[in-house]
């Protein structure tokens, strides 16, 4: 009996542990917002973090957008071809690549090269007490260190979620026109006259930007908030690399139901 | 690294994502500029409407001529008011009739125009008398049946 009232307690322990710290990361967010007005007066701050965040990760985004584009082609026309319709490799392949994959993936793959440097860059800063000296010099280390790091994020991440897709795009269109022989006319007309603007194009770069919100505030949170030694450092880096992948599926999903149903 | 290197880069990053944005606007999805202003919308009633969606292509001899703009049910008529967006380049005669079609087997159904001899042309929020609603498969293969069985009155004899 024992036993099992400590069992509950346990679990009702966690569950309040995630939601404070839902809650912490939440404050964090709306601080980080509020002492925003640096890093857009002196904006050459914020165009520091877009090239260590975005520019750095445009090689393994640009890549991996061509590969899975390529298998999305080469997936979809061996499927497609025993229904006779393999004319239509390319409404699968963008509209996967416009709705799903560019803004998930590229969200992923943002998380684990971005997302972590952010969180060691700033967990460093206060294990060897920068942060702590910023503030004797009256120096606000929320709009010097990290609400740069937040805008670049949000600034970096939807520009990467649109090249992964124009990128899988010419992978798929290597793959099914040039290699295997779809007709290249019918490629991109039947693409042409599924993909909608307003609903396909513009709902992925919404949801490229907020997963750029989440990310961002998470690996910047869990940076702020990293024990100050080299072990708390490597666990906030770990824990921003898992935390942000779950809440990008996660968001993704909620984002995706309202955006099939309609927002009203 | 330098200031103006930096500048550079992140320069030529938000320049690729731009055209990377208008790729994706004007060669994969249907974003065109000159079309969604000036279209005139005409409506046509059909009894039934099928598998027809909203934003449907609207044909005519198999060329895209407009949209499908909204579809509701008249609850007067007890029947689906489709609106139709048509480009207003074209021009179609008031006796023009309007049909639900299947693009091949599997395909999206669409409406299909055949132009009358009219020689007035239909304006905005005219409606289509000459309309031919979506096949539906079972009634088809019912009223095939029913011939088949109307046509061979021995066929009950020889069964019994």
């Amino acid at each position: 009996m024992a036993n099992l009232v400590s069992g509950i307690k346990i679990i009702g322990d966690r569950t309040l542990k995630i939601v404070e710290r839902m809650g912490a990361v939440a404050l964090f967010l709306f601080s980080t917002i509020v002492n925003s007005s640096v890093s857009f007066k002196r904006f050459s701050l914020t165009i520091r973090e877009v090239y260590y965040a975005g520019v750095q990760s445009l090689i393994i985004i640009l890549v991996s957008g061509l590969f899975v584009g390529m298998v999305l082609g080469l997936q979809g026309h061996e499927t497609l071809q025993r229904y006779g319709s393999e004319d239509s490799v390319g409404v699968l392949v963008a509209l996967s690549l416009v709705r799903e994959l560019g803004p998930v993936v590229s969200a992923l793959l943002f998380a684990s090269r971005a997302g972590s440097a952010i969180t060691a860059e700033i967990g460093l800063m206060k294990a060897t007490e920068q942060l702590s000296a910023m503030e004797m010099m009256a120096v606000n280390p929320m709009s010097r260190v990290v609400a740069p790091r937040f805008w670049g994020g949000v600034i970096s991440l939807p520009l990467l979620a649109l090249l992964f897709s124009a990128m899988g795009i010419i992978g798929g269109y290597l793959i099914a026109v040039v290699l295997i022989g779809v007709d290249s006319g019918s490629f991109w007309s039947q693409m042409q006259s599924a993909v909608d603007f307003e609903h396909d194009i513009v709902n992925g770069i919404i949801k490229s930007i907020v997963f750029g919100v989440a990310i961002s505030a998470i690996a910047t949170f869990e940076g702020y908030e990293a024990p100050p030694t080299a072990e708390g450092v490597s666990g906030a880096t770990t824990r921003t690399v898992v935390s942000s992948s779950l809440a990008v599926l996660a968001l993704d999903l909620v984002l995706t139901a309202f955006m099939l149903k309609g927002w009203n | 690294m330098e200031r103006s290197t930096l500048n550079l880069w992140v320069g030529i990053f938000v320049l690729l994502g731009f055209f990377s944005f208008l790729m994706l606007a004007f060669k994969v999805g249907n974003l065109n500029l000159s079309s969604n202003q000036d279209a005139y919308i005409v409506t046509a009633h059909f009894d039934n409407i099928g598998q027809l969606k909203e934003r449907a292509p609207v044909r005519s001899a198999g060329v895209l001529v407009g949209r499908v703009k909204a579809i509701r049910f008249d609850s007067k008529q007890y029947n689906a008011e489709v609106k139709l967006a048509i480009d207003s380049q074209f021009k179609f005669p008031v006796d023009t009739s309007a049909s639900i079609l299947t693009s091949g087997i599997l395909g999206e159904q669409y409406v299909s125009l055949d132009a009358g001899g009219d020689e007035k042309y239909l304006k905005a929020g005219d409606q289509i008398k000459l309309v031919q609603g979506a096949v539906v498969l079972e009634k088809l293969i019912g009223q095939f049946l029913y011939n088949k069985a109307q046509d061979t009155p021995s066929a009950k004899g020889a069964t019994k």
